[in-house]
């Protein structure tokens, strides 16, 4: 078994995978995504030498590449450059949910500053105003009132890329100081997160305080459902707790960041991803899998992946 | 052998011991965020700033 960690930086999370990896005596590879140089119609045969690829890049547009061309080349890349895709859009994501069943806050779209000025209104402040792509909670906007729409919207007008033009609005939803972050590995809701915050951001990279969130079937349920819903793997979903409507999934991450989730879940994320991926690459490979001891995910024994990559 | 690299803002020694290339450290006298370019050969370069389509 070989792995290879696609990687623009070596964060937190990407040293813990290391970690993991020793720990299992996985060869691996560490390739930063900055030097690669491919010649589409012309494979390069050092991918083949890896049973999957581990796509970390701090990059989406970068990392999303990279997944399209290695796909390409019938490499596997974990996430999969399609849900990677779907993940990285947020209305991608909401229409991969509201085509599964999943409850999300209600979303209006539209292309012109007038226009999503009518939306907003008819359907009251506050309201959120987000850029379809974009992460850590950066250039999210809450207005409340007309004048602050009118400035945002201007703003982005103004001042963004064309990917700014596209004004996603989500409901303003009154969530108890906290959202969650829930952990899916495959099939599995593997733990999940409190997020809290006096901000209405709730993003850990903006400051939000981390507990232990327990993994109800209802959670483990909706979350199960999400990933499925953008095509599954690896994935961290966002919700909200809504008084009436219960949970509603916020956002789906592909390239999920970890590191404030381990200690109040006590649960080894690292450790899962990479069961996870060396079980779907044994499957790949035409193995026999067993079933796994909880949830029914397919996994393959410790001891054979051991056998082989001791060289 | 001590991996000691100098910081290219205040050419401050850095040790890259036990670090890896990709790495983010700071230099402990100008506080500059710093990219582990090599280890071998010891080298940090400036990192660079986050990009709009940075994230998760």
């Amino acid at each position: 078994m070989r792995i290879a960690i696609l990687a623009s930086r070596v964060r937190v999370e990407e040293k813990l995978l290391v970690e993991a990896l020793q720990k299992r005596d996985v060869e691996f590879e560490i390739i930063d995504d900055g030097q690669l140089l491919f010649n589409l119609a012309q494979p390069d045969e050092r991918w083949r030498g890896y049973d999957a690829v581990l796509s970390r890049s701090v990059s989406q547009s970068r990392g999303l590449a990279v997944s399209y061309v290695l796909e390409h080349w019938g490499i596997p890349v974990y996430n999969s450059a399609q849900v990677t895709a779907t993940c990285n859009d947020k209305m991608l994501t909401t229409l991969a949910l509201l085509r599964a069943g999943v409850p999300v806050p209600a979303t209006l779209l539209a292309f012109e500053q007038q226009t999503a000025l009518e939306g907003i209104e008819q359907s009251g402040y506050p309201a959120v105003l987000k850029p379809v792509t974009g992460s850590w909670g950066r250039l999210l906007a809450r207005v409340n009132d007309r004048d602050a729409a009118e400035a945002v919207l201007e703003h982005q007008e103004t001042l963004g890329g064309y990917q700014h033009h596209i004004h996603y609005i989500q409901e303003y939803v009154a969530k108890p100081q906290r959202d969650i972050r829930a952990f899916v590995v495959g099939e599995r809701t593997i733990c999940a997160i409190y997020r809290s915050s006096t901000h209405w951001v709730t993003n850990t990279a903006r400051g939000a305080v981390t507990s232990n969130c327990p993994v109800t079937p209802e959670l483990s349920d909706i979350c199960v459902r999400a990933a499925r819903a953008v095509g599954g793997g690896i994935l961290a979903i966002d919700l909200f707790e809504d008084e009436q409507r219960g949970l509603l999934v916020n956002e789906i991450n592909a390239t999920m960041e970890f590191r404030n989730s381990i200690a109040p879940t006590g649960v080894d994320i690292p450790q899962e991803i990479l069961e996870y991926i060396c079980s779907q690459a044994r499957v790949a490979a035409g193995e026999t899998p067993y079933t796994d001891r909880t949830n029914g995910l397919v996994a393959v024994s410790d001891s054979s992946i051991r056998a082989e990559v001791a060289r | 052998m001590a991996q000691i690299a100098q910081c290219p803002e205040c050419e401050a020694e850095l040790n890259l011991q036990g670090l890896l290339v990709g790495e983010i450290l700071y230099c402990s006298d100008c506080n500059a965020e710093l990219e582990v370019l090599n280890v071998e050969q010891p080298e940090v370069a400036l990192a660079p700033q986050v990009e709009e389509d940075w994230g998760e």
